[in-house]
């Protein structure tokens, strides 16, 4: 399905400020899986998420998404195979237009856009009919402006607008880490019904040890730009948030036994 | 009363311009200047073609043709060269300056005792009227020639806001208007912005060098000069417009930048009978953009310290 095989990436090469965000990092996901991707700051968890969906080309490595080789595609070739939200609420949806035609506009990813009418009778009825399982009574505001909208309602409409065509391919960066708590948990429970329903591959980035437990069925753990852990199967479903603590707590010793072996050798031979 | 009916038809011919700049300025947010030079190409090539002995309507339209690949051109620089949005626009508006000296020959070319688009229009009018020279128009004595102007420029303007309304309500125009408002929920739509910016840029210009193309033919002549300050035109009968009827709604956008280039023209007409140094009228034009610019905020600040909140409680 999802196919990332040893992707290099370093932002700002040969500069003081050098940082080698992807270490040739590899990982298979399997169709109808979901996975989260869990890590410290600047692990690379996020560039592996836009390496995936194209905001950059990676310096080596190759990435291949239903047996297509996506490597060079642009950004939004890309999003014909991929569905994605953002973790800014903001980002997704177009704020001067209005909700439907925002939604119309996901109506036709991957498709030729032409001068047919866009937002008609039938495809009103037929937003209306799908946002109304929000229970956030949008269906009755699809002329209004997005923008008007509150945060939480507008990452919903985001999540329907990527998966309203069905994407092989869902990425959900962070998605709920700029909401209010219950609009948090309105929008995991959401990710969740539709995943669930469509049968979706997802690969999730997420900093609440929580969801990572909750949602997906296999969790990636990431540090400096790697792979470090990687629950799945089984030992997925035994794992809790502790245990997911005591890994970060082992990466934190490890890297704190890591400085203090090099102080010593700096100390020795420096 | 030729006065106002010289007002409005300008003002209908110009609204052309404005509606290109509302595509580019404020639907796509692009600082498109192309506009100086394209709207003299459009009258370049229109003058030369029906100079020519080419049908007036066919010339019109082969100006916006060239309006079009200009824009397309501008749009090109910035988003396939990356250069920066001011500069792509410069670079074309002074490579046209050459172009247009070009096509036209010279610096001027007269259009007198040629055909126009208000042609047919004239003939309708002679043979309704039994051929008087000046007709009775809710009252007023308006010459035939001015009346088949403007109503041709009326029909033309209908035409083409009507085209415009409804093709940003298609699957098309809505991705442009998206491309405009959040490029990067575009990009993750699956659609290409750059392209998007390029079309815009291309309609836009196409839509200013239709406007150059009749206001030739409405002068009387084609001038490499013509172009200087149009843009800046523009952007003053879009903030009128938006003054008179709102942003709200497509519709409303549409007829008010009508509407207020209309009424810009008016204004200059009537500043220029009272006594204003033609001269100036660009210095003005000016100062009144800046003014309409700026004034949103001061008014805000103004209000803050009469209200007497704390200069700082603003961040």
């Amino acid at each position: 399905m999802l196919k990332i095989n040893g992707i290099l990436k370093t932002f700002l090469p040969n500069t003081p400020n050098e940082v080698r965000a992807l270490q040739e990092v590899s990982l298979h996901i399997k169709e109808g899986s979901f996975t989260a991707v869990i890590g410290t700051n600047g692990s690379g968890k996020s560039t592996l998420l836009n390496a995936v969906a194209g905001t950059f080309e990676p310096d080596a490595g190759s990435i291949h998404l239903n047996n297509l080789d996506i490597t060079r595609w642009p950004e939004y070739r890309r999003a014909h195979l991929v569905g994605r939200v953002f973790q800014n609420p903001f980002a997704g949806t177009a704020p001067g237009m209005t909700i439907a035609e925002n939604i119309v506009i996901s109506m036709r990813r991957g498709k030729s856009r032409g001068l047919g009418t866009a937002v008609t009778k039938s495809v009103r009825d037929e937003i209306a009919d799908k946002i109304r399982v929000l229970k956030m009574g949008l269906e009755d505001r699809l002329d209004n402006p997005i923008g008007t909208l509150s945060g939480g309602q507008r990452q919903a409409l985001t999540l329907l607008m990527a998966t309203w065509l069905r994407p092989k391919l869902l990425l959900l960066d962070e998605h709920t880490a700029a909401l209010d708590p219950k609009s948090a948990a309105k929008i995991s429970e959401l990710t969740k019904d539709i995943v669930d329903h469509e049968k979706l591959t997802a690969l999730m980035v997420t900093h609440s040890m929580q969801q990572a437990v909750d949602l997906p069925n296999r969790i990636i753990m990431m540090h400096r730009g790697k792979i470090v852990e990687d629950f799945h199967g089984d030992q997925k479903t035994r794992v809790r948030v502790p245990d997911l603590m005591a890994a970060f707590d082992r990466i934190a010793k490890r890297d704190l036994f890591d400085e203090s072996v090099a102080t010593l050798l700096a100390r020795q031979y420096g | 009363m030729s006065l106002v009916i010289g007002a409005f038809t300008m003002g209908l011919i110009l609204s052309l311009l404005s509606l290109g700049m509302l595509i580019s300025f404020r639907m796509i947010r692009f600082m498109d200047i192309t506009v100086d030079g394209s709207i003299t190409l459009g009258a370049s090539l229109a003058a030369v073609l029906i100079s020519a002995g080419w049908n007036p309507w066919l010339a019109t339209l082969a100006a916006m043709g060239g309006g079009f690949l200009s824009g397309a051109v501008t749009g090109l620089l910035y988003a396939r060269f990356k250069i920066p949005e001011l500069l792509s626009g410069i670079l074309v508006m002074t490579a046209l300056y050459s172009v247009n000296l070009r096509i036209m020959g010279r610096s001027n070319i007269p259009l007198l005792d040629v055909p126009s688009v208000s042609g047919a229009m004239e003939t309708f009018i002679a043979f309704m009227s039994g051929g008087a020279e000046k007709i009775n128009t809710l009252g007023w004595m308006i010459s035939s020639t001015d009346l088949a102007t403007f109503l041709t420029t009326l029909f033309i303007c209908i035409l083409i806001g009507t085209l415009i309304f409804r093709f940003l309500l298609t699957h098309l125009g809505t991705a442009l208007r998206a491309a405009g408002d959040n490029a990067q929920m575009v990009l993750a739509q699956g659609l290409n912005n750059k392209t998007m910016i390029v079309f815009s840029l291309a309609l836009a210009n196409g839509l200013v060098a239709l406007s150059g193309a009749l206001l030739a033919q409405y002068q009387g002549f084609a001038d490499v000069q013509m172009g200087i300050g149009m843009m800046v035109w523009g952007l003053a009968s879009i903030i009128i417009g938006e003054a008179l009827v709102g942003k709200a709604g497509l519709g409303l956008a549409i007829t008010g930048t009508i509407l207020g280039t209309i009424l810009f023209r008016l204004l200059i007409a009537i500043a220029l009978r009272w006594g204003l140094n033609p001269n100036d009228l660009k210095l003005v034009t000016a100062l009144f953009v800046f003014a309409a610019l700026v004034a949103p905020s001061w008014i805000a600040t103004l209000k803050k310290k009469i209200s007497g909140g704390s200069r700082y409680a603003q961040n």
